[in-house]
């Protein structure tokens, strides 16, 4: 066991400055309006540093540099931008602790996460973004035999990226790695609720890129994110969020005739037939496990699996287990590596979460787990916690339907095949669901009748780089992780190239 | 003298009993933002991070369509004041599993939220929700409920309106 010193006293792994900048042009730009927000720690509820709160101003100046950059860095070789992208890697890796302290004390998270999976998988994010930008090739066809249309990658130019607040570093990486081996400049707007760990990440990766090839601009959605996504300078927009400014989004999108990527969220199946029981043996445990998943990361994850179908044979002894399992959760201080569940992101999420335990109850659904705000005394006392909690009902109730994106399942029944697919499919959403089952013809089947862009089979919650990683229904457009992601970030000029010397005769 | 509860006129056709009401802080904090930026729209949200929240915006700023309900329409004008007039929209397929709950928006502590425009003041609006009492609440599948029928405390029962 490891408790991680509080950022700034003896000992820590980071220390914050007192105020951040916007990061634009490869330094420290003061915002033009001079104005600042404070940044709140969700584990204790207080502020730890100020940040700039931008406006459409600094949203200009990132734009500036990132366009005095585009032109260079878009010229350089696949080869030299991913020597860049390992060179991040390799820094990031270098500094794992100092990064997933920062993380987890912008974010609230249990640092045992942020030092196992955000961190590592930031760097390994553009490890594989640095070797998909080298495999990639254009491509050519010769039409006839004095015809030849070559088709090249060439990269937009001028991004913009909107970043949400549940993994800060990570889902920037999401949508830095494949932007930037694709040769593009970036103007990045972090979320309000985490806007330093990613300037943490910048200050230490800054000196490896061009001046102005990322730019990081803070502030409100209103004021700095609008500007951004609205902006006739950037030659595409990729936002991470919910719905209702997803479509915002692609609204101004469409008024600049740009493309959009949007992921928008989901309310994931997480289906488990009777076979899984048939043994309490090893894979047992492991789907039990899979139950509990619901909590990782608070449940402040688009893919969580937020509902749980268990088929009628086993759904009170499995669902027995797992709330024994459940309340097991060792919830406590983010910085102990003990500590599985850490805290909500911000007051408003603990609100908001409140609200899903109370309309829950008051739909009718039967409280198995938690249902309560968990106060964990001492300095923690006013951070955002709230218990793991399982409430049993339908598929019809909010709960069922609505990503409340904090540690609250919702557990029904099914009794066949078509039931669960049935159950699973009756959401507006489709971007994760799992499926357990030790026939695995029924996994691959529920796994294709699934509309969802990624089922996890006798798994959950992995996010390898290599894997895409996107929307069906309202879930949103477009794919990440895989080098399908790098089409988001390119433009096709295909060439189109006569060897004759005859003319055509038509003139 | 102090804000009232300002609730939502019927707009949906066929419909008579209201779905969506403003607490006082919600009213206090709306007719400000309304002083900074004049005429508003409610959209509600879905899905991940601030998703599940009403999204506040300058009237049309936000396009709604058919593929929208309006829930309701408030006057934020004090008595004897000319119209202000704020639509509260989500969009129809959310609906059509919001629909057996009444609304209250409400304002708490919080930073960010989308592009909603009452972020830079340090709070965010909220919804908090009961059952309509004239609404069916679930069609449900027999199946799927059992777990739920099994609870006889529960208050399930459809009631629809007589109305």
């Amino acid at each position: 066991m490891t408790v991680y010193s509080v950022p700034g006293t003896p000992g820590s792994k980071v220390t914050f400055k007192s105020r951040y900048e916007n990061w634009i042009g490869g330094e420290w730009v003061a915002p033009v309006k001079g104005q600042y927000f404070e940044d709140i720690t969700p584990v204790t509820g207080k502020p730890f540093a100020e940040v700039a709160r931008g406006t459409a101003e600094d949203i200009e100046l990132a734009l500036d540099a990132a366009h005095k950059a585009a032109p260079a860095w878009g010229k350089t070789s696949p080869t030299e931008r991913a020597a860049v992208l390992n060179k991040i890697a390799d820094l990031i890796d270098a500094n794992t602790e100092m990064l997933a302290v920062a993380e987890t004390w912008d974010n609230g998270k249990a640092v045992r996460e942020t030092i196992n999976a955000d961190i590592p998988l930031a760097a390994d994010h553009f490890r594989y973004f640095a070797s998909a930008i080298r495999a990639q090739d254009g491509d050519h066809a010769q039409l006839d035999g004095d015809t030849v249309s070559y088709q090249f990658h060439e990269p937009l130019g001028v991004v913009g990226q909107i970043i949400p607040w549940n993994f800060p570093i990570l889902m920037a990486v999401w949508k830095l790695a494949p932007a930037l081996a694709a040769g593009n400049a970036i103007v990045l707007k972090p979320a309000e609720q985490t806007p330093v760990s990613i300037l943490v990440l910048m200050e230490l990766i800054g000196d490896i890129l061009p001046p102005g090839v990322v730019n990081v601009v803070n502030g409100f959605g209103l004021e700095a994110g609008k500007p951004l996504a609205s902006s006739n300078r950037i030659r595409k927009i990729a936002f991470t969020g919910e719905t209702t400014t997803g479509r915002l989004i692609l609204q101004y999108a469409s008024a600049n005739i740009i493309p959009s990527t949007v992921e928008l969220g989901g309310k994931s199946p997480n289906i488990f037939f009777s076979d899984v029981a048939q043994e309490k043996d090893a894979f047992y445990d492991k789907a039990q496990e899979g139950f509990v998943l619901f909590a990782f990361n608070q449940g402040e994850v688009c893919t969580a699996p937020s509902r749980a179908l268990l088929q009628k044979p086993i759904y009170d002894s499995f669902l027995g287990d797992a709330v024994t399992r459940a309340k097991k959760i060792i919830q406590g201080n983010p910085l102990d590596t003990d500590t599985q569940m850490g805290a909500q992101a911000s007051n408003d999420q603990l609100e908001k979460i409140l609200s899903y335990i109370d309309i829950g109850t008051k739909e009718g659904a039967k409280l198995a787990l938690g249902g309560e705000r968990a106060d964990l005394g001492g300095d923690l006392t006013d951070g955002y916690y709230v218990q793991p909690t399982i409430f049993e009902g339908h598929n019809k109730m909010r709960l069922f339907q609505e990503e409340i994106f904090g540690p609250v399942l919702a557990v029904t029944s099914f009794t066949d095949y078509d039931d669960a697919i049935s159950i699973a499919n009756d959401t507006i959403y489709g971007l994760g669901a799992g499926v357990w089952s030790r026939n695995g013809n029924v996994a691959y089947r529920a796994g294709r009748d699934i509309q969802a862009g990624r089922v996890w089979v006798n798994n959950y919650h992995a996010y390898p780089a290599g894997a895409a990683f996107g929307g069906y229904k309202s879930s949103g457009i477009g794919r990440e992780n895989n080098k399908l992601a790098l089409g988001h970030y390119q433009q096709t000029k295909n060439l189109l190239v006569s060897y004759s010397e005859n003319k055509l005769g038509f003139f | 003298m102090s804000t009232p509860t300002i609730t939502a006129s019927v707009t949906i056709a066929g419909e008579t009993v209201p779905r969506v009401e403003l607490t006082p802080v919600a009213v206090d904090l709306l007719r400000s933002l309304w002083e900074e930026h004049g005429p508003l729209m409610f959209h509600q949200s879905g899905g991940c991070c601030d998703g599940s929240s009403p999204m506040l915006f300058m009237a049309g700023e936000f396009i709604t369509s058919d593929q929208d309900v309006r829930l309701g329409q408030f006057d934020l004008a004090p008595a004897g004041g000319p119209a202000q007039p704020l639509d509260f929209w989500m969009s129809a397929e959310q609906f059509n599993y919001w629909s057996h709950t009444f609304l209250t928006v409400d304002v708490v502590p919080g930073r960010g939220s989308g592009f909603s425009a009452e972020a830079p003041r340090g709070v965010r609006f909220l919804i908090r929700s009961k059952l309509m009492t004239t609404m069916t609440p679930f069609a449900a599948p027999a199946d799927s409920a059992e777990t739920v029928e099994a609870d006889a405390a529960v208050p399930l029962a459809p009631a629809r309106s007589p109305a």
